[in-house]
């Protein structure tokens, strides 16, 4: 195992380079207000961060990465463009594997740019997969803004394509939503009883609880209407089940995806982005030939990545979590930022483990 | 030195406790006067009566201060993450059944399922600018089932008793809490969701697996273990 000097050295070269690509360096406070934490990423955050607090400031987190505190510090007073580099300590909660590190080192490069996305993806890729080359990693792929798009373009009620929206990223809720949508899974008997009454809103019991009659009588409407929406076409749906399980290499992968944009036309623009991206990715010297892509990618993590994903792993050591992730969250700037935005992409490494993975190797 | 079991100090819990080992042969008794919390083994030598708060018998068997302990299935979840690897259990003790339930007012004729809890707490968040408050004292266990069934929009509130009450206090709009007949949750105009319980726990002989035995001792907690099992 590598000592910890060795670490904070390996990280400091690290910083180096990504300084000499053009970033600026920046440092994070390590104690993060919870509530912005909470508003963001939800109760789960708990079982993910430390929480501590005091009388004046109230919860405080242990920074359990650096994404919030640099989007904050580059919507507060940054310039555009901008790169960042950082490198620290983050902490994470561990209650279910006694063998994953609850502290340990990240460095981190992010770009700040409205204007050629696909470019800036190509950028943070290269970059990331340049500081690990000699390691001998599997790089996966993947891109969230055509999940996305194809939610968008379904022929289907505002109402539903915001709830799959919103479960993007939770798989399990996603699938039973589309389940759901599509009468693969019958109406559930409390509301069918629900529907099937004249008088829903008859309850003898008495309103308590902050959330109002009115509340209730809108979602009692709310199911009502949606009860009369026909669900989700086979044609829709299978196009749907085809997209997500496309796990090829990338250019197969595009034309594979080309194929399933006959039925989900509302993909194609983002279809033009990867390909934007693969020819980005190529001009900077990566074997797009042989890149893995997975349209499911990146879904599980609680980054909110909406757009490429990536992320590299020591397929001799599976045991290990990924050397590196990253990915582009610009809705996640759009959370953050109160009405303003920007495109930001971004990735992190675990030196640490790198050096882990290199001295097993020597 | 003796092996040390680990009993429930007060009411219900420790009359049913001493009940089922009587049964099986075993007498614990508390000594001295009602106040003393000290006890008394007949029926097995080597083993002493430690009276502790239920809450507390799945850290002090975790730590192995005692061999064997009786408590609750849903303490343990709740206090012991990879419980397993510290704990071995016994044998069911076939009382203190209970279940832990997700409960919202009965007055909300529109939700029965976690799919009806979670499409109100994105609704309620949109109108009331906080997160849908659920009121509990089992956070780890009540987490990793809303994260499991994709549960988004709540925040839980900590509750350690009168949990029921939150809801018209207007501290909490749900609760999660443990229940055995549901007459609490009536009287408080609640009603259980559908798909709950989160889980179904009793009262519950463990093992520790992490403290240190003699072979004497050894000796001790198997015969135990046998006679009851």
């Amino acid at each position: 195992m590598p000592t910890r000097a060795e670490t904070l050295a390996q990280a400091a070269r690290l910083r180096a380079q990504f300084e000499a690509a053009g970033a600026q360096p920046i440092e994070t406070p390590i104690l993060q207000p919870a509530e912005t934490l909470l508003d963001l990423y939800g109760e789960d955050i708990r079982a993910r961060a430390y929480v501590t607090s005091d009388a004046l400031r109230g919860e405080q987190m242990l920074r359990p990465d650096f994404t919030v505190p640099v989007v904050q510090m580059h919507m507060a007073h940054g310039a555009e463009p901008a790169r960042y580099t950082y490198a620290g300590e983050v902490f994470r909660r561990q209650e279910h594997d006694p063998d994953r590190s609850s502290e340990f080192i990240q460095v981190g490069y992010e770009v700040f740019d409205r204007y050629n996305a696909a470019s800036a993806d190509a950028e943070v890729f290269a970059l990331i997969a340049q500081a690990l080359s000699g390691l001998q990693l599997r790089a996966a792929t993947g891109d969230i803004g055509i999940l996305m798009a194809a939610v968008l373009g379904l022929r289907t009620t505002e109402r539903r394509k915001a709830a799959l929206m919103r479960h993007i990223w939770r798989p399990r809720r996603f699938r039973a939503l589309l389940d759901r949508f599509s009468g693969r899974l019958p109406v559930p008997p409390s509301r069918a009883a629900l529907l099937a009454s004249d008088d829903p809103m008859n309850c003898t019991a008495p309103q308590i609880g902050r959330r109002r009659p009115a509340e209730i009588a809108a979602r009692v409407a709310a199911l009502e209407e949606d009860a009369a929406v026909p669900p989700l076409s086979a044609t829709e749906m299978s196009a749907l089940d085809g997209l997500l399980s496309v796990r090829e290499t990338a250019p197969y992968a595009l034309a594979h995806l080309r194929d399933i944009a006959v039925d989900l036309p509302a993909i194609t623009p983002a279809l033009y982005l990867l390909e934007a991206r693969m020819v980005a990715l190529e001009a900077r010297g990566i074997d797009v030939e042989n890149l893995d892509f997975e349209a499911s990618y990146g879904r599980t993590s609680m980054e909110y990545y909406d757009g490429f994903v990536f992320g590299f792993y020591a397929e001799r050591r599976p045991d290990l979590p990924p050397i590196a992730t990253g990915g582009r969250y610009d809705a996640l700037t759009r959370q953050l930022g109160r009405g303003a935005e920007i495109p930001a992409v971004g990735g992190v490494l675990r030196p640490g483990l790198m050096l882990e993975l290199s001295e097993a190797g020597a | 030195m003796s092996v040390k079991l680990g009993v429930p100090s007060k009411g219900r819990l420790m009359d049913k406790t001493f009940q089922w080992f009587e049964k099986r042969g075993i007498s614990l008794a508390r000594t001295g006067s009602d106040r003393e919390y000290a006890g008394a083994v007949t029926g097995i030598d080597g083993v002493d009566l430690v009276l502790l708060s239920a809450g507390e018998i799945p850290r002090e068997l975790a730590a192995g201060r005692i061999h064997l302990g009786v408590t609750g299935t849903d303490l343990v979840l709740e206090k012991l993450p990879l419980w397993e690897q510290q704990l071995q259990e016994i044998a069911p003790l076939g009382f203190g059944h209970a279940d832990l339930i997700l409960a919202v007012p009965k007055c909300w004729v529109d939700v029965d399922t976690l799919d009806d809890l979670d499409a109100v707490a994105t609704a309620f968040r949109a109108v009331h600018g906080h997160r849908l408050r659920i009121a509990t004292k089992y956070h780890r266990l009540v987490r990793d089932f809303l994260r499991d069934a994709g549960v988004a929009d709540y925040q839980l509130v900590d509750s350690q008793g009168a949990t029921e009450g939150t809801v018209m206090n207007e501290t909490a709009e749900a609760i999660a809490d443990i229940t055995s007949s549901g007459e609490t949750l009536r009287a408080n105009h609640l009603k259980p969701l559908s798909d709950s319980p989160i889980l179904r726990s009793q009262a519950t002989l463990w093992r520790s697996r992490s403290a240190p035995v003699t072979a004497a001792e050894k000796r001790t907690v198997e015969a135990l273990i046998e006679r009851v099992e």
